[in-house]
């Protein structure tokens, strides 16, 4: 084994040391398939778009190059009412999704913090355990549940609740319904992360003091796990404003999502500059709150 | 709301948002076994969904496509996450560590619509240039690798930095070269993190279905692709037989997984224990 590694060593050249191998490697992996791609789609949402391909940004005129960008895709965006309605109404489900999560989220995290030890791997495994079957499947499964004569309707008029079916599928509430759903277990596994590495003294002292429990929780719980709210509600909602699948299943045709402008106007106009341009606006848009998370992630590890 | 009543309202909260993660999975299954067309009308128990499933050869195909990517992915993440993990964690300073970092961190949270189009994009420009990538197999494993390897990353990270690090100086003291150090400790340490960092990583590409779209080709319909162009059209009870078999499979393999990793980690608390009191 030694002397395999030696004559290894000695036929690798000279700047490649491990050091430059284990830092290189992965550099080289996630520079080619994480950030150039996204240059690429620049430079194409700047091209016109062709009977069959995307046009050559750069051509050469003797020795000088010249560029041509196209900006006609962007105007488009900025003209049309349509694209700026998506925009925002992806936003705000995107917004609702998180502060519901959080609601719902918070109170879970904090009693599953609160739980005996004994239980708490045990509770966190449960929470994991949905993740680990298909999504897909999951939200399938909501739509046998939400349709007119499915589940959930079938039970209210059992009970005498309703006189008819609720129409639930198709309609922002199913949406709604469907991104809680998938996104609750993003914003609860952090909270609780943080929740359970709070210094229980705090709040001793806090009562020793005279302060009521719900003062208390105000004043010193919430204020410390300001990490973990950060970065559940980050986890939800960059990924929730260009969500595709969730929309396309249960939220019928009329619910506006920017993924699902994408998708079409990729896949069913085949225009790639006006695809590129959707995906450099909703980059620009979660821009903000990835430098957060990012900034989050940096300093969680430092 | 004295103590008595707030332990209640915990408790009946954390039922109640267990309740909603596991009302469609129980749905799911319950469905499987009902015999009607209709996925929403209960008539009486039986197992024609399991048979309709067996005799789907489109959708055997799809599971055979999506098992392959997804454990040729999942042996990449682990294999480059690993190695990010440890620049990561070993190097503290070189130039670019924030934008690696970033970088990896990045694909965890950008919606999937982003790094399929990107990806798409780029791998058009390659083949253009060089006649290669056909748009198949190899594409859609590149993208779930990328995936992959930001999940093992995280994994494999987490677990480096709770891990014990006087054990590598110890071996470092008595003479071992650094990549002893590596493949004789490090490495044994590491397994339990890079076992379940497979094991989610296999998940992730086995659930995919945005990414698959963009970077398939004709011919090849991973699993997920097929369950969706089927849910787009309509509800069909034979999907729901589908999501029977996996759950089964997947919650035994995670059950047994946690069972291993906790054993492990006994046992080597008990090694730990055992070598300190000699």
């Amino acid at each position: 084994m030694a002397s395999l590694m030696q004559s290894l060593k000695r036929s690798m050249p000279a700047w490649l040391t491990g050091r430059r191998l284990v830092i290189g490697l992965p550099y080289a992996w996630f520079l080619i398939l994480a950030f150039l791609p996204v240059l690429i789609v620049l430079k194409i949402s700047l091209s016109e778009m062709q009977t069959t391909a995307v046009s050559g940004m750069v051509s050469w005129q003797g020795a000088w190059p010249s560029i041509k960008l196209d900006v006609s895709s962007y105007l488009f965006l900025a003209s049309d009412e349509l694209y700026l309605a998506t925009y925002l109404s992806s936003i705000s489900y995107a917004f609702y999704t998180t502060v519901i999560c959080l609601g719902l989220g918070y109170p879970f995290a904090y009693f599953m913090a609160r739980a005996p030890k004994k239980w708490q791997a045990l509770l966190v495994m449960l929470i994991m355990l949905p993740f680990w079957t298909s999504f897909l499947l999951r939200i399938y499964a909501w739509k046998t549940l939400l349709v007119n004569n499915g589940l959930i309707n079938n039970a209210l008029l059992a009970i005498g609740w309703i006189d008819s079916p609720i129409e639930m599928l198709n309609t922002p509430f199913s949406l709604m319904i469907g991104m809680v759903y998938s996104y609750l277990p993003f914003m609860i596994l952090p909270l609780y992360a943080n929740l359970s590495k709070l210094d229980g003294r705090y709040l001793e002292a806090a009562a020793d003091l005279g302060c009521h429990p719900f003062k208390t929780f105000w004043l010193i719980t919430v204020p410390l796990s300001k990490a973990g709210i950060v970065a559940g509600c980050m986890l939800v909602f960059i990924p929730a404003v260009g969500e595709y699948v969730i929309p396309e299943l249960l939220g019928g045709p009329n619910t506006l999502m920017i993924g699902r402008v994408l998708w079409d106007e990729f896949f069913s106009n085949n225009d790639w500059p006006m695809a590129g341009a959707v995906t450099i606006v909703m980059l620009l848009l979660i821009m903000l709150p990835l430098a957060i998370y990012n900034k989050l992630q940096s300093e969680g590890r430092a | 709301m004295n103590s008595t009543a707030l332990k209640w309202f915990g408790r009946s909260w954390m039922l109640l948002v267990y309740a909603f993660l596991f009302l469609p999975i129980f749905t799911l299954v319950a469905y499987s076994f009902n015999d009607s067309q209709l996925v929403t009308v209960w008539s009486h128990a039986s197992l024609r969904w399991y048979k309709a499933l067996m005799q789907d050869s489109d959708l055997i195909a799809a599971v055979m496509l999506s098992l392959k990517i997804a454990f040729l992915s999942a042996l990449i993440s682990v294999f480059f996450g690993l190695f990010s993990a440890f620049a990561l964690h070993r190097y503290r300073r070189f130039t670019g560590r924030g934008l690696l970092s970033s970088l990896a961190s990045t694909p965890l949270v950008m919606p999937d619509v982003i790094v399929g189009l990107s990806l798409l994009l780029m791998l058009v420009s390659v083949q253009q240039a060089l006649g290669y990538p056909e748009r198949g197999l190899f594409t859609i494993l590149l993208g779930h690798a990328l995936l992959g390897t930001a999940y093992a990353t995280v994994v494999v990270r987490s677990r480096l930095t709770e891990m014990d690090s006087k054990l590598e100086e110890a071996a470092m003291d008595l003479g071992c070269r650094p990549w002893q150090v590596f493949t004789l400790v490090t490495l044994p340490l590491l397994m339990p993190a890079l076992l379940s960092a497979f094991l989610l990583t296999f998940t992730l590409s086995f659930d995919d279905v945005v990414l698959s779209s963009f970077l398939s080709g004709p011919g090849y319909s991973t699993m997920p692709m097929v369950i969706f162009s089927r849910a787009r059209l309509g509800l069909n009870p034979s999907i729901n037989a589908l999501a029977t078999v996996t759950i089964v499979i997947v919650s035994v393999v995670v059950i047994a997984s946690t069972l291993y990793s906790l054993r492990q980690d006994r046992q080597r608390k008990r090694d730990i224990a055992l070598a300190q009191h000699e």
